[in-house]
Protein backbone atom coordinates (compact mmCIF):
# COMPACT_ATOMS: atom_id res chain seq x y z
CA UNK A 1 0.00 0.00 0.00
CA UNK A 2 1.23 3.74 -0.38
CA UNK A 3 2.51 5.37 2.05
CA UNK A 4 0.92 7.71 4.72
CA UNK A 5 -0.67 10.67 3.81
CA UNK A 6 0.80 13.59 3.70
CA UNK A 7 -1.50 17.01 4.09
CA UNK A 8 0.30 20.30 4.08
CA UNK A 9 -0.76 22.52 7.74
CA UNK A 10 -1.86 24.94 5.60
CA UNK A 11 -4.92 22.94 3.92
CA UNK A 12 -5.26 21.30 7.60
CA UNK A 13 -6.41 25.24 8.78
CA UNK A 14 -8.00 26.14 5.55
CA UNK A 15 -10.14 23.32 6.57
CA UNK A 16 -10.69 24.37 9.72
CA UNK A 17 -11.39 27.81 8.79
CA UNK A 18 -14.14 27.30 6.51
CA UNK A 19 -16.47 24.63 7.78
CA UNK A 20 -17.64 22.08 5.47
CA UNK A 21 -20.96 22.74 3.80
CA UNK A 22 -23.69 19.97 4.89
CA UNK A 23 -24.09 17.70 2.37
CA UNK A 24 -27.77 18.29 1.26
CA UNK A 25 -26.58 21.05 -0.53
CA UNK A 26 -25.67 18.71 -3.41
CA UNK A 27 -29.13 17.99 -5.03
CA UNK A 28 -30.22 14.72 -6.47
CA UNK A 29 -29.32 15.99 -10.28
CA UNK A 30 -25.80 16.68 -9.32
CA UNK A 31 -25.55 13.31 -6.91
CA UNK A 32 -26.12 11.45 -10.32
CA UNK A 33 -23.25 12.99 -11.80
CA UNK A 34 -20.68 12.49 -8.99
CA UNK A 35 -21.72 8.68 -8.88
CA UNK A 36 -21.33 8.62 -12.37
CA UNK A 37 -18.03 10.80 -12.08
CA UNK A 38 -17.05 8.01 -9.44
CA UNK A 39 -17.73 5.18 -11.42
CA UNK A 40 -16.32 6.50 -15.00
CA UNK A 41 -13.32 8.69 -13.86
CA UNK A 42 -12.39 7.95 -10.67
CA UNK A 43 -12.74 4.74 -11.92
CA UNK A 44 -10.38 5.09 -14.09
CA UNK A 45 -7.11 4.81 -11.34
CA UNK A 46 -9.43 2.96 -8.77
CA UNK A 47 -11.55 0.80 -10.72
CA UNK A 48 -15.30 0.87 -11.95
CA UNK A 49 -16.40 -1.34 -9.19
CA UNK A 50 -13.58 0.28 -7.04
CA UNK A 51 -11.96 -2.54 -5.96
CA UNK A 52 -8.67 -0.95 -6.83
CA UNK A 53 -6.24 -0.66 -10.26
CA UNK A 54 -3.46 1.43 -10.35
CA UNK A 55 -4.98 3.33 -7.51
CA UNK A 56 -5.84 1.63 -3.92
CA UNK A 57 -8.86 0.35 -3.49
CA UNK A 58 -11.88 2.61 -1.96
CA UNK A 59 -14.32 0.00 -0.60
CA UNK A 60 -15.37 0.64 2.54
CA UNK A 61 -13.24 -2.38 4.31
CA UNK A 62 -10.46 -0.46 2.47
CA UNK A 63 -11.30 2.71 4.20
CA UNK A 64 -11.93 1.27 7.75
CA UNK A 65 -10.84 3.59 10.01
CA UNK A 66 -9.95 6.36 8.01
CA UNK A 67 -11.50 10.01 8.85
CA UNK A 68 -13.75 10.84 6.70
CA UNK A 69 -12.32 14.91 7.03
CA UNK A 70 -8.18 13.18 5.90
CA UNK A 71 -10.34 11.85 3.18
CA UNK A 72 -11.95 14.24 1.68
CA UNK A 73 -8.94 16.86 2.04
CA UNK A 74 -7.36 13.72 -0.15
CA UNK A 75 -10.22 14.12 -2.68
CA UNK A 76 -9.88 18.00 -2.97
CA UNK A 77 -5.89 18.66 -2.75
CA UNK A 78 -4.42 15.26 -4.13
CA UNK A 79 -1.69 13.33 -2.66
CA UNK A 80 1.90 15.09 -3.49
CA UNK A 81 4.29 12.46 -4.84
CA UNK A 82 1.68 10.15 -5.90
CA UNK A 83 -0.53 9.62 -8.78
CA UNK A 84 -3.91 11.22 -6.92
CA UNK A 85 -4.74 14.20 -8.75
CA UNK A 86 -6.23 17.71 -6.80
CA UNK A 87 -10.13 17.73 -7.47
CA UNK A 88 -10.95 21.18 -6.12
CA UNK A 89 -12.05 22.99 -9.27
CA UNK A 90 -14.26 19.98 -10.16
CA UNK A 91 -15.46 19.34 -6.93
CA UNK A 92 -16.50 21.85 -4.15
CA UNK A 93 -16.06 20.84 -0.31
CA UNK A 94 -19.84 19.71 -0.03
CA UNK A 95 -19.62 17.48 -3.31
CA UNK A 96 -16.55 15.57 -2.28
CA UNK A 97 -18.16 15.36 1.70
CA UNK A 98 -20.80 14.01 -0.11
CA UNK A 99 -18.67 11.39 -2.37
CA UNK A 100 -16.90 10.32 0.65
CA UNK A 101 -19.68 9.70 3.06
CA UNK A 102 -21.07 7.51 0.47
CA UNK A 103 -17.53 6.06 -0.60
CA UNK A 104 -16.73 4.79 2.97
CA UNK A 105 -21.01 3.62 3.35
CA UNK A 106 -20.57 1.90 0.19
CA UNK A 107 -21.85 2.62 -3.46
CA UNK A 108 -25.05 0.22 -4.03
CA UNK A 109 -24.94 1.24 -7.63
CA UNK A 110 -21.85 -0.09 -8.57
CA UNK A 111 -21.57 -3.01 -10.95
CA UNK A 112 -20.29 -6.65 -9.55
CA UNK B 1 -31.04 -1.10 -23.91
CA UNK B 2 -32.43 -3.00 -26.90
CA UNK B 3 -30.93 -3.42 -29.60
CA UNK B 4 -31.39 -5.53 -33.15
CA UNK B 5 -28.66 -8.23 -33.29
CA UNK B 6 -28.37 -10.37 -36.53
CA UNK B 7 -28.75 -13.90 -34.26
CA UNK B 8 -25.26 -15.98 -33.72
CA UNK B 9 -27.26 -18.56 -35.67
CA UNK B 10 -27.19 -16.41 -38.67
CA UNK B 11 -23.55 -16.27 -38.31
CA UNK B 12 -22.90 -19.81 -37.88
CA UNK B 13 -24.39 -20.39 -40.80
CA UNK B 14 -22.46 -17.62 -42.81
CA UNK B 15 -19.17 -19.84 -41.52
CA UNK B 16 -20.83 -23.53 -41.84
CA UNK B 17 -23.17 -23.58 -44.42
CA UNK B 18 -25.63 -21.96 -47.46
CA UNK B 19 -23.96 -18.69 -47.64
CA UNK B 20 -19.59 -18.54 -48.43
CA UNK B 21 -17.70 -18.57 -45.83
CA UNK B 22 -16.77 -15.36 -43.86
CA UNK B 23 -13.06 -14.36 -43.28
CA UNK B 24 -12.34 -11.87 -40.69
CA UNK B 25 -10.41 -8.85 -42.30
CA UNK B 26 -12.44 -6.32 -41.62
CA UNK B 27 -13.82 -7.40 -37.95
CA UNK B 28 -13.40 -5.91 -34.42
CA UNK B 29 -14.71 -6.08 -31.18
CA UNK B 30 -15.90 -2.78 -28.99
CA UNK B 31 -15.62 -2.84 -25.47
CA UNK B 32 -19.15 -2.37 -23.41
CA UNK B 33 -16.87 -1.45 -20.30
CA UNK B 34 -19.97 -1.45 -17.86
CA UNK B 35 -21.86 -4.53 -19.12
CA UNK B 36 -19.13 -6.78 -19.71
CA UNK B 37 -20.06 -7.64 -22.87
CA UNK B 38 -18.10 -7.22 -26.18
CA UNK B 39 -19.56 -5.61 -29.56
CA UNK B 40 -18.76 -7.37 -32.39
CA UNK B 41 -18.50 -5.45 -35.60
CA UNK B 42 -17.78 -5.09 -39.21
CA UNK B 43 -16.02 -1.79 -41.12
CA UNK B 44 -16.88 -2.68 -44.68
CA UNK B 45 -21.00 -1.77 -44.04
CA UNK B 46 -20.13 -0.58 -40.93
CA UNK B 47 -22.16 -2.27 -39.09
CA UNK B 48 -22.77 -4.46 -35.71
CA UNK B 49 -23.02 -8.36 -35.88
CA UNK B 50 -23.37 -9.32 -32.58
CA UNK B 51 -22.72 -8.86 -28.77
CA UNK B 52 -21.23 -11.32 -26.56
CA UNK B 53 -22.07 -10.93 -22.88
CA UNK B 54 -20.17 -12.78 -19.52
CA UNK B 55 -16.52 -10.96 -19.54
CA UNK B 56 -17.03 -9.71 -16.00
CA UNK B 57 -15.67 -6.05 -15.71
CA UNK B 58 -14.50 -4.89 -18.65
CA UNK B 59 -13.43 -1.39 -16.90
CA UNK B 60 -9.86 -0.91 -18.31
CA UNK B 61 -10.28 -3.67 -20.71
CA UNK B 62 -7.99 -4.51 -24.03
CA UNK B 63 -7.74 -7.25 -26.76
CA UNK B 64 -5.36 -9.08 -28.46
CA UNK B 65 -5.74 -11.18 -31.76
CA UNK B 66 -4.95 -14.53 -32.86
CA UNK B 67 -2.49 -14.67 -35.88
CA UNK B 68 -5.44 -16.29 -37.96
CA UNK B 69 -7.55 -13.18 -37.15
CA UNK B 70 -10.47 -15.73 -35.90
CA UNK B 71 -10.20 -15.36 -31.99
CA UNK B 72 -9.80 -12.08 -29.35
CA UNK B 73 -8.55 -12.35 -26.20
CA UNK B 74 -10.00 -9.78 -24.03
CA UNK B 75 -8.48 -8.77 -20.96
CA UNK B 76 -10.27 -7.62 -18.26
CA UNK B 77 -10.16 -5.81 -14.72
CA UNK B 78 -11.28 -8.37 -12.97
CA UNK B 79 -8.83 -10.82 -14.09
CA UNK B 80 -10.79 -11.93 -16.74
CA UNK B 81 -9.38 -13.54 -19.54
CA UNK B 82 -11.81 -14.51 -22.49
CA UNK B 83 -11.38 -16.14 -25.43
CA UNK B 84 -13.93 -14.57 -28.72
CA UNK B 85 -14.64 -15.99 -31.42
CA UNK B 86 -15.44 -13.27 -33.76
CA UNK B 87 -16.86 -16.09 -36.56
CA UNK B 88 -19.35 -17.91 -34.07
CA UNK B 89 -20.27 -14.66 -32.24
CA UNK B 90 -19.42 -16.25 -28.56
CA UNK B 91 -17.20 -16.98 -26.34
CA UNK B 92 -14.72 -19.90 -26.82
CA UNK B 93 -13.00 -20.42 -23.37
CA UNK B 94 -12.69 -17.73 -20.17
CA UNK B 95 -10.74 -18.49 -17.23
CA UNK B 96 -10.07 -15.97 -14.09
CA UNK B 97 -6.54 -15.79 -13.64
CA UNK B 98 -5.73 -13.00 -11.06
CA UNK B 99 -7.47 -10.65 -8.96
CA UNK B 100 -6.83 -7.61 -11.29
CA UNK B 101 -5.15 -7.08 -14.05
CA UNK B 102 -4.39 -4.37 -16.62
CA UNK B 103 -3.37 -6.13 -20.02
CA UNK B 104 -1.91 -8.20 -22.09
CA UNK B 105 -0.10 -9.49 -25.44
CA UNK B 106 0.40 -12.51 -27.99
CA UNK B 107 4.08 -14.27 -28.82
CA UNK B 108 5.26 -13.48 -31.85
CA UNK B 109 4.77 -17.20 -32.75
CA UNK B 110 0.77 -16.69 -31.62
CA UNK B 111 1.22 -19.18 -29.15
CA UNK B 112 1.57 -17.49 -25.74
CA UNK B 113 -1.03 -15.07 -24.03
CA UNK B 114 0.69 -12.98 -21.42
CA UNK B 115 -1.42 -10.95 -19.13
CA UNK B 116 -0.31 -8.21 -16.47
CA UNK B 117 -1.07 -8.32 -13.30
CA UNK B 118 -1.80 -5.50 -10.09
CA UNK B 119 -2.85 -8.03 -7.84
CA UNK B 120 -0.95 -10.35 -7.10
CA UNK B 121 1.77 -8.02 -9.45
CA UNK B 122 3.55 -10.29 -11.85
CA UNK B 123 2.75 -11.95 -15.64
CA UNK B 124 0.93 -15.15 -16.19
CA UNK B 125 1.43 -16.66 -19.47
CA UNK B 126 -1.05 -19.01 -21.03
CA UNK B 127 -1.41 -21.33 -23.86
CA UNK B 128 -3.13 -19.36 -26.78
CA UNK B 129 -5.49 -22.70 -27.62
CA UNK B 130 -6.26 -23.60 -24.51
CA UNK B 131 -5.75 -21.13 -21.91
CA UNK B 132 -3.81 -23.49 -19.98
CA UNK B 133 -1.59 -21.74 -17.64
CA UNK B 134 2.39 -22.27 -18.69
CA UNK B 135 4.22 -20.01 -16.73
CA UNK B 136 4.26 -17.37 -14.07
CA UNK B 137 6.33 -14.26 -13.59
CA UNK B 138 5.84 -12.64 -9.87
CA UNK B 139 6.70 -9.33 -9.61
CA UNK B 140 9.16 -9.42 -6.99
CA UNK B 141 11.99 -6.77 -7.15
CA UNK B 142 15.24 -7.87 -4.89
CA UNK B 143 14.37 -6.30 -1.95
CA UNK B 144 11.24 -8.23 -1.77
CA UNK B 145 8.55 -5.83 -3.11
CA UNK B 146 5.95 -6.81 -4.94
CA UNK B 147 4.85 -4.81 -7.83
CA UNK B 148 2.23 -3.77 -9.99
CA UNK B 149 2.72 -4.87 -13.81
CA UNK B 150 1.93 -2.06 -16.58
CA UNK B 151 3.30 -1.48 -20.05
CA UNK B 152 3.38 -5.41 -21.46
CA UNK B 153 4.11 -5.74 -25.24
CA UNK B 154 5.61 -8.93 -27.16
CA UNK B 155 8.54 -8.68 -28.53
CA UNK B 156 10.50 -10.29 -31.11
CA UNK B 157 11.88 -13.60 -30.32
CA UNK B 158 8.54 -14.54 -28.57
CA UNK B 159 10.02 -12.27 -25.86
CA UNK B 160 7.45 -10.28 -23.62
CA UNK B 161 8.65 -6.96 -21.98
CA UNK B 162 6.78 -4.99 -19.37
CA UNK B 163 7.64 -3.06 -16.47
CA UNK B 164 6.73 -2.77 -12.72
CA UNK B 165 5.28 0.44 -11.57
CA UNK B 166 6.03 0.36 -7.95
CA UNK B 167 9.59 -1.06 -7.99
CA UNK B 168 10.64 1.31 -11.03
CA UNK B 169 11.94 -2.07 -13.15
CA UNK B 170 11.54 -3.19 -17.06
CA UNK B 171 11.95 -6.89 -17.28
CA UNK B 172 12.59 -8.83 -20.71
CA UNK B 173 10.85 -12.42 -20.61
CA UNK B 174 12.41 -14.56 -23.18
CA UNK B 175 9.99 -17.72 -23.53
CA UNK B 176 11.55 -19.43 -26.29
CA UNK B 177 10.72 -22.49 -24.19
CA UNK B 178 7.44 -21.40 -22.83
CA UNK B 179 7.30 -23.44 -19.48
CA UNK B 180 11.17 -21.40 -18.54
CA UNK B 181 11.41 -17.97 -18.79
CA UNK B 182 14.40 -16.47 -18.71
CA UNK B 183 14.32 -12.95 -17.15
CA UNK B 184 16.81 -9.88 -17.80
CA UNK B 185 15.99 -7.38 -15.30
CA UNK B 186 16.71 -3.80 -15.45
CA UNK B 187 16.42 -2.15 -12.30
CA UNK B 188 16.51 1.75 -11.25
CA UNK B 189 14.97 2.89 -14.87
CA UNK B 190 13.30 5.86 -13.22
CA UNK B 191 9.84 6.03 -10.89
CA UNK B 192 6.82 4.78 -11.31
CA UNK B 193 6.56 3.77 -15.16
CA UNK B 194 2.97 3.70 -16.04
CA UNK B 195 2.52 2.52 -19.47
CA UNK B 196 5.06 1.48 -22.37
CA UNK B 197 5.17 1.08 -25.90
CA UNK B 198 7.05 -1.01 -28.39
CA UNK B 199 8.19 0.44 -31.94
CA UNK B 200 6.26 -1.16 -34.57
CA UNK B 201 9.91 -2.94 -35.88
CA UNK B 202 10.30 -4.59 -31.82
CA UNK B 203 13.13 -2.93 -31.48
CA UNK B 204 12.74 0.16 -28.70
CA UNK B 205 10.68 -0.45 -25.66
CA UNK B 206 9.82 2.98 -23.80
CA UNK B 207 8.24 3.39 -20.26
CA UNK B 208 6.73 6.66 -19.45
CA UNK B 209 7.43 7.86 -16.05
CA UNK B 210 4.73 9.11 -13.81
CA UNK B 211 7.26 10.17 -11.18
CA UNK B 212 9.26 12.14 -12.73
CA UNK B 213 9.84 13.52 -16.25
CA UNK B 214 11.14 11.53 -19.29
CA UNK B 215 11.31 8.16 -20.18
CA UNK B 216 12.93 5.20 -20.32
CA UNK B 217 14.34 3.23 -23.15
CA UNK B 218 15.44 0.02 -23.55
CA UNK B 219 16.99 -0.99 -27.29
CA UNK B 220 16.08 -4.39 -27.67
CA UNK B 221 18.87 -4.34 -30.49
CA UNK B 222 21.41 -3.86 -27.74
CA UNK B 223 20.07 -4.55 -24.45
CA UNK B 224 23.44 -4.83 -23.37
CA UNK B 225 23.29 -1.25 -23.15
CA UNK B 226 20.82 -1.33 -20.73
CA UNK B 227 17.95 1.24 -20.36
CA UNK B 228 18.56 5.17 -20.80
CA UNK B 229 16.39 8.08 -20.02
CA UNK B 230 15.19 10.33 -22.94
CA UNK B 231 13.61 13.92 -22.22
CA UNK B 232 14.93 14.06 -18.98
CA UNK B 233 14.70 17.70 -19.38
CA UNK B 234 11.31 18.06 -20.73
CA UNK B 235 9.53 20.30 -18.60
CA UNK B 236 11.74 20.62 -15.48
CA UNK B 237 10.88 23.21 -13.21
CA UNK B 238 7.86 23.49 -14.40
CA UNK B 239 4.57 22.88 -12.65
CA UNK B 240 2.99 20.02 -14.01
CA UNK B 241 -1.65 20.10 -14.54
CA UNK B 242 -3.41 17.66 -12.18
CA UNK B 243 -3.64 14.40 -14.13
CA UNK B 244 -7.22 13.16 -14.00
CA UNK B 245 -6.59 10.45 -16.14
CA UNK B 246 -2.89 8.37 -17.30
CA UNK B 247 -2.06 8.42 -20.83
CA UNK B 248 -2.18 5.70 -22.80
CA UNK B 249 1.59 4.57 -24.92
CA UNK B 250 0.33 1.94 -27.03
CA UNK B 251 -1.22 3.04 -30.03
CA UNK B 252 1.39 5.96 -30.20
CA UNK B 253 2.33 7.72 -33.13
CA UNK B 254 5.17 7.18 -35.51
CA UNK B 255 5.87 9.44 -38.60
CA UNK B 256 8.73 8.40 -40.22
CA UNK B 257 11.26 9.17 -37.83
CA UNK B 258 9.16 11.49 -35.61
CA UNK B 259 7.46 9.99 -32.60
CA UNK B 260 4.57 11.13 -30.98
CA UNK B 261 3.70 10.85 -27.37
CA UNK B 262 1.38 12.66 -24.70
CA UNK B 263 2.63 14.91 -22.19
CA UNK B 264 1.58 13.73 -18.71
CA UNK B 265 -0.02 16.79 -17.05
CA UNK B 266 0.49 19.03 -19.67
CA UNK B 267 -1.63 20.07 -22.80
CA UNK B 268 0.73 19.01 -25.43
CA UNK B 269 2.16 16.30 -27.74
CA UNK B 270 5.83 16.00 -27.26
CA UNK B 271 7.58 15.21 -30.85
CA UNK B 272 10.53 12.97 -30.50
CA UNK B 273 13.27 12.59 -33.35
CA UNK B 274 13.42 8.59 -33.27
CA UNK B 275 17.18 8.52 -34.57
CA UNK B 276 18.37 10.62 -31.60
CA UNK B 277 15.49 10.64 -29.30
CA UNK B 278 16.04 14.51 -28.93
CA UNK B 279 13.03 16.60 -28.61
CA UNK B 280 11.87 18.11 -31.76
CA UNK B 281 8.57 20.20 -31.17
CA UNK B 282 5.52 20.01 -28.60
CA UNK B 283 2.18 20.72 -30.20
CA UNK B 284 0.05 22.57 -27.97
CA UNK B 285 -3.49 20.72 -27.93
CA UNK B 286 -6.79 21.37 -26.38
CA UNK B 287 -6.16 19.09 -23.08
CA UNK B 288 -3.84 16.78 -21.68
CA UNK B 289 -3.53 13.96 -24.24
CA UNK B 290 -4.81 10.03 -23.85
CA UNK B 291 -3.62 8.07 -26.88
CA UNK B 292 -1.99 9.84 -29.80
CA UNK B 293 -2.56 7.70 -32.75
CA UNK B 294 -0.86 7.87 -35.71
CA UNK B 295 -2.65 7.04 -39.23
CA UNK B 296 -1.35 3.81 -40.91
CA UNK B 297 0.11 5.54 -43.27
CA UNK B 298 1.86 8.29 -40.65
CA UNK B 299 0.17 11.63 -42.19
CA UNK B 300 -2.07 12.11 -39.49
CA UNK B 301 -1.60 11.96 -35.57
CA UNK B 302 -5.03 11.64 -33.39
CA UNK B 303 -5.68 12.66 -30.20
CA UNK B 304 -7.99 12.09 -27.70
CA UNK B 305 -7.83 13.62 -24.02
CA UNK B 306 -8.47 13.26 -20.27
CA UNK B 307 -11.29 14.39 -18.45
CA UNK B 308 -12.54 17.13 -18.44
CA UNK B 309 -11.48 17.81 -21.78
CA UNK B 310 -12.80 14.85 -23.01
CA UNK B 311 -15.42 15.18 -25.72
CA UNK B 312 -13.04 16.52 -27.95
CA UNK B 313 -10.43 14.75 -30.65
CA UNK B 314 -7.63 17.17 -32.31
CA UNK B 315 -5.91 15.83 -35.41
CA UNK B 316 -2.43 16.68 -36.25
CA UNK B 317 -0.82 17.09 -39.64
CA UNK B 318 2.66 15.57 -39.20
CA UNK B 319 3.93 17.38 -42.12
CA UNK B 320 3.08 20.60 -40.62
CA UNK B 321 3.48 19.48 -36.24
CA UNK B 322 0.35 21.66 -36.33
CA UNK B 323 -3.42 20.78 -35.42
CA UNK B 324 -5.30 20.95 -38.40
CA UNK B 325 -8.93 19.80 -37.41
CA UNK B 326 -10.98 19.64 -34.33
CA UNK B 327 -14.07 17.27 -34.26
CA UNK B 328 -16.77 17.08 -31.09
CA UNK B 329 -18.07 13.12 -31.35
CA UNK B 330 -19.71 13.19 -28.15
CA UNK B 331 -19.38 12.99 -24.43
CA UNK B 332 -16.29 11.10 -22.83
CA UNK B 333 -13.98 10.09 -25.98
CA UNK B 334 -12.28 7.34 -24.69
CA UNK B 335 -10.88 5.76 -27.38
CA UNK B 336 -10.00 5.22 -31.31
CA UNK B 337 -9.45 2.96 -33.74
CA UNK B 338 -8.10 3.54 -37.48
CA UNK B 339 -9.51 0.75 -40.52
CA UNK B 340 -6.56 -1.40 -41.55
CA UNK B 341 -5.59 0.96 -43.97
CA UNK B 342 -6.68 4.04 -42.81
CA UNK B 343 -9.25 5.40 -44.72
CA UNK B 344 -11.51 5.77 -41.71
CA UNK B 345 -11.43 6.15 -38.17
CA UNK B 346 -14.02 4.40 -35.02
CA UNK B 347 -13.97 5.82 -32.40
CA UNK B 348 -15.84 5.56 -28.71
CA UNK B 349 -18.32 8.36 -26.97
CA UNK B 350 -19.21 6.41 -23.78
CA UNK B 351 -21.17 8.65 -22.32
CA UNK B 352 -23.32 9.41 -25.25
CA UNK B 353 -23.73 5.42 -25.69
CA UNK B 354 -22.21 5.39 -29.13
CA UNK B 355 -19.46 4.52 -32.25
CA UNK B 356 -18.82 7.27 -34.91
CA UNK B 357 -17.00 6.89 -37.85
CA UNK B 358 -15.20 9.04 -40.17
CA UNK B 359 -13.55 9.45 -43.24
CA UNK B 360 -10.09 10.43 -42.52
CA UNK B 361 -9.38 12.95 -45.03
CA UNK B 362 -12.84 14.85 -45.33
CA UNK B 363 -13.30 14.32 -41.89
CA UNK B 364 -16.83 13.73 -42.89
CA UNK B 365 -19.20 11.53 -40.38
CA UNK B 366 -19.87 8.25 -42.27
CA UNK B 367 -21.59 6.43 -39.85
CA UNK B 368 -22.68 6.53 -36.00
CA UNK B 369 -23.64 3.07 -34.22
CA UNK B 370 -25.12 2.20 -30.56
CA UNK B 371 -22.79 1.17 -28.06
CA UNK B 372 -23.61 0.22 -24.55
CA UNK B 373 -21.03 2.61 -22.79
CA UNK B 374 -18.21 1.93 -25.14
CA UNK B 375 -14.43 2.05 -24.63
CA UNK B 376 -11.89 0.42 -26.01
CA UNK B 377 -12.49 -0.69 -30.64
CA UNK B 378 -9.87 -3.26 -31.53
CA UNK B 379 -9.59 -4.63 -34.85
CA UNK B 380 -8.34 -7.89 -36.12
CA UNK B 381 -5.64 -6.20 -38.29
CA UNK B 382 -3.97 -5.87 -35.04
CA UNK B 383 -3.01 -9.52 -35.16
CA UNK B 384 -0.33 -8.84 -37.23
CA UNK B 385 1.10 -5.60 -35.64
CA UNK B 386 4.66 -6.12 -33.26
CA UNK B 387 4.33 -4.75 -30.13
CA UNK B 388 0.43 -4.08 -28.94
Amino acid sequence: MMGTHRIGSAVLLAMALAPMPIAAEVDAARQAELLHLLRHDCGSCHGMTLAGGLGPPLLPEALAGKPPEMLTATVLYGRPQHAMPPWRGILNEAEAKWLVHRIVEGVSDAPH
Amino acid sequence: MRHIEIPALLIALLVTGCAAPRATGDLGLVVERAAGRVLLVETTGRSRLATIPGLGDLSHASIVYSRDERYGYVFGRDGGLTKVDLLRGRIDRRVVQSGNSIGGAISQDGRLIAVSNYTPGGVKVFDAGTLTLVADIPAISASGERSKVVGLADAPGNRFVFSLFDTGEIWVADLSVPSEPKVTKYTDIGKQPYDALMTADGRYYLAGLFGEDGLALLDLWHPEAGVRRILADYGRGEQKLPVYKMPHLEGWAMAGRYAFIPAVGRHEVLVVDSETWQEVSRIPVHGQPIFVMGRPDGRQVWVNFAFPDNDTLQVIDVTRLAVVQELKPGKAVLHMEFTPRGEAIWVSARDDDRLVVYATDSFEELATLTADKPSGIFFTSRAHRIGL
